[in-house]
């Protein structure tokens, strides 16, 4: 790409659309400093492109072609139907953390109810406090792109989570995105930490309240999970039909844990979810799985690096696509084992499922192995259903749209069974019902 | 009324035509075996009872109690009371056999217009069934046909007949990959299932399977037609005979 290229009109309004934000972006003098950094690394590199390896299959710049103006802060009729929709989206006993249009809403939470299980504080205090020297290393993240570097510019809020070692969180947390603003961008950027030995679930739902449609959401999250804990990280993303959601994960995992990490997308015409986790401590258990529900011309990526940096690990993935219309999924997943990292056992499956003749499906499975005592395996598929078992349904009576919807739920099944508790394996199972619901 | 009536059936697979103007008349309560060569078209014939795709019929009808059965899906079929019991049962992983079974009697119930079963109600009705069938419950936590024997799979195609009743049932090659204990079995279940008001198609390529399910009328096909009918009796000369002397008749 040429400088010509890079400085189009769009790359010019972005710039604009900075120097507007800044008065309302939090932070001392320092962290400004940083987000300053951060914004000119993303204007030198624009929207990522296809002639971006990693963004091959996910043209942003076709896809999505501008960033939209920052949301402007939710007023009281934007709170009271961010509400309405926290209330529809809030998981039976977890303890509430909304952002809504991407700003911490405290009268939408329930942060006081966590007591002494953990600390809570937001992203917008920790960014503001000039006294802490180390404030812009919230923004700094393990590896960058385009798009991470325009989160770390414009962030305006998130969760800063702490859990204490040894505490087992007596009910899950869930951190609610809601947007109302239609036509506007939020960037959100959480951190959460979890001490050794302690026992969490960590669900992250992405919403629309009410009629709100074709905004942008910008999301980043850094979990940290320490040695010996027991960790579920479940994210639910169903934003409005026309929106784009691109979230950023950065994970690192110590010693002798395990982490479980399940993605849900049923939304958004736009959406990628990468993802960096890193096992950094020996004798982790890593699941991450995650099922894509794509129909009409939606376009939906996940991308994923786990990196075995310590021996006596083992990862698994699961992942699956279904896709109907138009709709276009793309998995991208590389396994790195480093050259210490020995004895790791490694395996990625991802398969996608073909409703339609027009859809479509990219997988790109990567292996990196350093190290030569390894177990490591991946495989992808992509394909109809199958005939033999839809006439079986069929002859039994039930209906084509009835014998399809039996098929697909078990084809995501075997992705949704990898969520060890049963109320949200329940709760995600009647996600995936009530999608394929509307195509009956 | 006759229940089923198949009336002139021509049928098409590809660019070959497999039936050529077959014709079958089935009553209520009645038990018909249908045997024949391998390649007559008895399969075929089951097949397009059941509306399975890849078939095209060319000519001919196939009546249900004088409803036209070509013009339905294969799930109105059902829900009238078609019941094809399969050769090869598929195995469905990932779709538990017992939300597969309420599905399918709750989807055929809905057709007709019926109210559908609720969970307990639907839970009652399949351990009295099962029982009945002597249907260990272990093989309903499984998933549909997955990991089953050949012989355990066919007692899950009688125990289906079992609960969606069907005033039709066409068992297609019952005996294919079944020992001897297994078929006695199967054919048990079959048996404890007939009914003045329920008739069955047995089609089989060996007598051996109508030592166990007595039929009252016995068809012979080749290429494509009805060549013989008769009683029982006809079973047992075409086990003395061989199928060679009706090749010519076709």
């Amino acid at each position: 790409m040429n400088v010509a290229v890079a400085k189009t009109g769009k790359a010019r309004a972005l710039s604009d659309l900075f120097a507007s934000a800044e008065g309302r972006l939090p932070g001392s003098p320092d962290v400004i400093a940083v987000r300053r950094e951060a914004f000119e690394a993303y204007e030198r590199l624009g929207l990522p492109h296809r002639r971006i390896e990693e963004w091959k299959y996910t043209d942003l710049r076709a896809l999505v072609g501008e960033v939209l103006p920052l949301a402007a802060t939710p007023d009281a009729a934007a709170l009271k139907r961010a509400a309405d929709a926290v209330k529809a989206q809030a998981i039976d006993g977890a303890r509430k953390l909304v952002l809504v249009d991407g700003v911490f809403a405290a009268d939408l939470s329930d942060a006081a109810s966590l007591g002494s299980e953990a600390t809570i504080t937001t992203l917008r205090e920790m960014l503001g406090n000039a006294a802490n020297p180390a404030a812009g290393d919230l923004l700094r993240t393990i590896t960058t792109d385009a798009v991470i570097s325009l989160n770390a510019a414009m962030a305006t809020d998130g969760i800063v989570l702490s859990i204490a070692e040894g505490v087992e969180l007596s009910a899950p947390v869930q951190i609610i995105h809601v947007a109302t603003a239609a036509s506007a961008s939020a960037f959100t950027r959480s951190h959460v930490k979890v001490g050794s030995r302690a026992r969490a679930t960590i669900i992250e739902t992405f919403v629309a309240a009410g009629q709100a449609g074709a905004y942008q959401v910008n999301d980043a999250v850094v979990l940290w999970v320490g040695n010996e804990a027991d960790v579920a990280h479940i994210r639910l993303m169903d934003d409005a039909a026309d929106a784009v959601n691109i979230s950023s994960q950065f994970v690192t995992i110590g010693a002798n844990t395990k982490l479980n990490v399940f993605s849900m997308t049923s939304g958004a015409a736009v959406s990628r979810l990468q993802g960096w986790i890193t096992l950094a401590g020996e004798g982790s258990e890593l699941s991450v799985n995650g099922v894509n529900l794509l129909k009409d011309a939606e376009h939906g990526d996940t991308t994923l690096v786990v990196d075995h940096a310590v021996p006596n690990c083992t990862s698994r993935e699961i992942f699956r696509a279904v896709l109907d219309d138009r709709a276009h999924s793309v998995f991208q997943g590389r396994i790195i084992v480093r050259p210490d990292a020995q004895k790791t056992d490694g395996k990625m499956m991802t398969r996608a499922l073909l409703l339609s003749d027009e859809a479509e499906a990219d997988n790109k499975p990567e292996l990196e192995i350093f190290a030569d005592d390894v177990s490591c395996g991946h495989g992808a598929t992509a394909g109809a259903l199958d005939d033999s078992l839809l006439f079986y349904l069929k002859a039994r009576g039930l209906p084509e749209k009835q014998a399809q919807a039996l098929l697909i739920q078990a084809f995501v099944g075997e992705a949704i069974e990898q969520i060890a508790d049963d109320g949200l394996r329940e709760h995600v199972i009647g996600i995936a019902e009530r999608w394929l619901e509307r195509r009956q | 009324m006759a229940l089923l009536e198949v009336k002139d059936l021509q049928v098409r697979v590809e660019e070959r035509e497999i039936l050529h103007g077959l014709n079958l008349t089935v009553n209520e309560g009645e038990i018909h075996a249908i045997m024949g060569p391998n390649g007559s078209g008895k399969s075929t014939l089951s097949h397009v009872i059941a509306g399975k795709p890849g078939y095209e019929v060319t000519g001919g009808q196939i009546l249900f109690r004088g409803e036209d059965l070509l013009e339905m899906s294969p799930d109105m079929r059902a829900a009238k009371g078609v019941f094809l019991a399969f050769q090869y049962p598929v195995e469905i992983p990932g779709v538990a056999t017992m939300t597969f079974l309420r599905t399918a009697l709750n989807a055929q119930r809905k057709a007709r217009g019926e109210s559908e079963y609720s969970t307990p109600d639907f839970l009652k009705k399949v351990r009295e069934v099962s029982k009945s069938l002597n249907i260990p419950q272990d093989m309903l936590k499984r998933g549909v046909n997955v990991g089953f024997s050949g012989g355990e799979k066919k007692r899950n195609e009688v125990l289906q007949m079992a609960l969606f009743e069907p005033s039709l049932c066409i068992l297609d090659e019952m005996d294919s990959g079944l020992d001897i204990d297994a078929l006695r079995v199967a054919a048990d279940g079959v048996n404890a299932l007939h009914s003045p008001k329920r008739a069955m198609v047995v089609i089989t390529h060996y007598q051996r399977l109508l030592n166990y399910i007595v039929p009252d009328i016995v068809h012979v096909m080749s290429k494509g037609r009805v060549v013989k009918s008769g009683g029982k009796e006809l079973a047992l000369e075409l086990e003395a005979t061989g199928y060679a002397q009706f090749e010519d008749a076709a």
